[in-house]
């Protein structure tokens, strides 16, 4: 028997906007708090979009599976944030910019270039390496402490659609502000990557290393291009995540789930890596919140931490019915 | 623009006042010396050296194997000899990178297709443009005045390439969808792009019908004749490679065993050996 390719994914995504109106569904959620925890979800979805779609730019111009992106945004974050401490925040920004895009020389220096006929084990070794080197770095020269990035903006949060829900719904200026942040990134992007003769550079790396080559693109310059934009999209997720929560080693742990979210996206596309990171900070925080508690009590469970294994059993699923990802392209291997 | 179907050409390709082929040819413009490539114990190429002359078209043949595409990989770069040296237009090179080939004027196309697939036919052959393109990347994304006219005279001459190839229709097609023979010519397009002295053609016409053949082997002799492009192509079919070629480079085994003009090559005792003994 052969079933058509899209019914377990058709099927999947049934079972999950199943998942997401349930609670609606079933009455006992007031929409409002259930818009909230939707919104929760998209902001933490916006950071594993953002880790992930760093990861996806570098994997798709170097064939790099880049451990660090993760130890990037922490390294950012506390770049900002030490750096804020004695300038204002936006000259900590640029400073950070400066930062990363050192940092994207040296990798390109010190890690790829030497590196660059060996086997994939051996670049991603070496990314590994970046890790540890850069969270260690990192505390050496900006500190280990928690520290804050303010950006400015009223804490208190705002009410809208008052007038839809009773009690409306409570709103973080500061998420509104980041996500409006994150399209502005997203779009700028787009542009470069759509209208600029670098952007085009890149997209041609992306498809066929030899031929962007021969045409007269340095892979080494695009390297380093890539790792800078790399750089940039950290800071903006370090920043974000460190504005609300405050930068803390625990940024760095967000890599850990842009693994998931690239399986889910595909791990060669940019549209992927947003959709992705939104569908599995939706997803894990829709299941904790409204999934935990009739488990906890049916099963007689201890707790939840449904957020924590959520992205891993999704993208799992995902590898068996669909392994190239939601957008990727399916790999014909050549005999 | 020429159309004259390659078998009604006469035999020196000139269409309009064809001058003779020895004032056509110019002196050297490239040449290889006892080139030698290994690949872990596989020897792809042994102690290889021959001369390319300006505007003329050498044809590279040889059996399945013989070293004819690591050839061509190891002139620009792709592929770097253990042993030998490059020269091109004066100066000279253990190992050549491609994209110091490309910005020198060597431009190539590949045997399996190695396009762009994510972008249009446009859009491939724009990236042949890219090295050339001087604006800032802030001025190109905001498109503000001196960008966009840049963009636009690049864009010009890509317009100019696609009309050339005959593939309008095609121009926002994503190459990936496009039928093989088509895509053979998008590769040579993006080429072409880099306006190059030399034009290295790895297998232009592998795959295609005679029709197909026809048209190709019309774009590259009007390359070759409307700019002065030196050509060098791999090729199997025999019957092309006498109708269209200069001068001929035999490969076996990754050793030389032939160079000279067609008339020569066909009597050349160990050529013939060479394909007798082997199949396609
Ligand atoms: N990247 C590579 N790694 C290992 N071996 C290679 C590589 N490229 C070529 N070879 C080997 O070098 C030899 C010459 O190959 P090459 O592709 O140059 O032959 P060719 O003359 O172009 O053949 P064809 O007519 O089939 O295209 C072959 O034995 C091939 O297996
Ligand atoms: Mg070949």
């Amino acid at each position: 028997m052969n079933i058509p390719r899209y019914v377990p994914v058709a099927a999947l995504s049934a079972l999950l906007a199943a998942g997401l109106i349930a609670p609606l569904a079933t009455g006992e959620t007031a929409p409002g708090f259930w818009v909230e925890v939707l919104i929760g979800g998209l902001m933490t979805g916006v950071l594993y979009s953002l880790v992930a779609l760093g990861f996806v730019l570098i994997f798709k111009a170097s064939g790099v599976f880049n451990f660090a992106q993760g130890a990037m945004v922490l390294f950012a974050a506390l770049a900002v944030a030490r750096l804020a401490e004695r300038m204002p925040v936006w000259a900590a920004v640029i400073g950070a910019v400066v930062i990363m895009i050192a940092l994207a020389f040296a990798v390109e220096r010190l890690v790829l270039r030497p590196l660059v006929n060996q086997d994939a084990v051996a670049l991603l070794m070496a990314t590994l390496g970046i890790t540890f080197f850069l969270n260690g770095f990192g505390q050496s020269i900006w500190g280990s402490d928690i520290y804050e990035i303010n950006l400015g903006i009223p804490r208190e949060p705002m009410m809208v659609l008052g007038n839809v829900f009773e009690g409306g719904v409570l709103v973080n200026r500061d998420d509104i502000a980041a996500a409006i942040t994150a399209v502005l990134l997203v779009g700028a992007l787009a542009v470069f990557f759509r209208r600029t003769a670098t952007g085009r550079a890149l997209r041609a790396v992306a498809d066929d290393h030899q031929a962007a080559q021969s045409i007269g693109i340095p892979l080494d310059r695009i390297w380093v291009i890539v790792w800078s934009v790399a750089g940039v999209v950290a800071i903006v997720g370090g920043v974000i995540w460190g504005g609300k929560l405050g930068v803390q080693f625990s940024i760095s742990q967000v890599a850990l789930k842009a693994l998931p979210v690239v399986i889910l996206g595909g791990f060669e596309s940019v549209p992927g890596a947003i959709v992705g990171g939104l569908i599995i900070g939706v997803g894990e925080k829709m299941a904790e919140v409204f999934l935990a508690p009739p488990l906890i009590k049916a099963f007689d469970l201890a707790g939840g931490g449904i957020e924590n294994w959520f992205a891993y059993v999704l993208a799992l699923l995902f590898l068996l019915v669909r392994p190239e990802g939601l957008f990727g392209e399916r790999r014909i291997d050549r005999v | 623009m020429a159309s004259l179907p390659v078998q009604a050409l006469p035999a020196s390709k000139r269409l309009d006042e064809p001058p003779p082929a020895h004032t056509r040819i110019g002196p050297v413009i490239l040449s290889v010396a006892n080139i030698s490539l290994d690949f872990g114990g596989v020897r792809a190429i042994s102690d290889v050296s021959f001369d390319v002359r300006e505007h003329e078209v050498l044809a590279i043949i040889g059996p399945n194997g013989a070293g004819k595409s690591s050839m061509l990989n190891v002139i620009n770069g792709v592929y770097h000899a253990q042993q030998g040296r490059i020269r091109f237009k004066d100066r000279e090179f253990a190992a050549m990178q491609p994209h110091r080939a490309a910005a020198m004027g060597i431009a190539r196309t590949f045997q399996n297709l190695a396009l762009f697939k994510g972008m249009s036919v446009l859009d491939n052959i724009m990236t042949g443009r890219n090295m050339k393109m001087r604006t800032g990347i802030l001025a190109q994304a905001l498109r503000v005045g001196p960008a966009e006219r840049e963009e636009m005279r690049h864009r010009e001459v890509v317009e100019h390439i696609i009309d050339f190839l005959e593939i309008q229709a095609y121009r926002k097609t994503p190459v990936g969808r496009l039928a093989y023979g088509l895509q053979k010519r998008v590769d040579l397009g993006r080429a072409l792009a880099l306006e190059p002295e030399v034009l290295l053609l790895d297998e232009p016409m592998a795959g295609m019908n005679v029709e197909e053949k026809q048209d190709m082997c019309r774009f590259i002799l009007d390359v070759n004749e409307q700019y002065g492009t030196t050509i060098v192509l791999i090729e199997h079919d025999m019957g092309v490679v006498m109708d269209i070629s200069d001068r001929i480079v035999v490969l076996d085994y990754g050793r030389k065993i032939g160079d000279g003009t067609p008339g020569e090559v066909r009597g050349n005792r160990a050529v013939i050996d060479a394909y007798l003994g082997a199949t396609h």
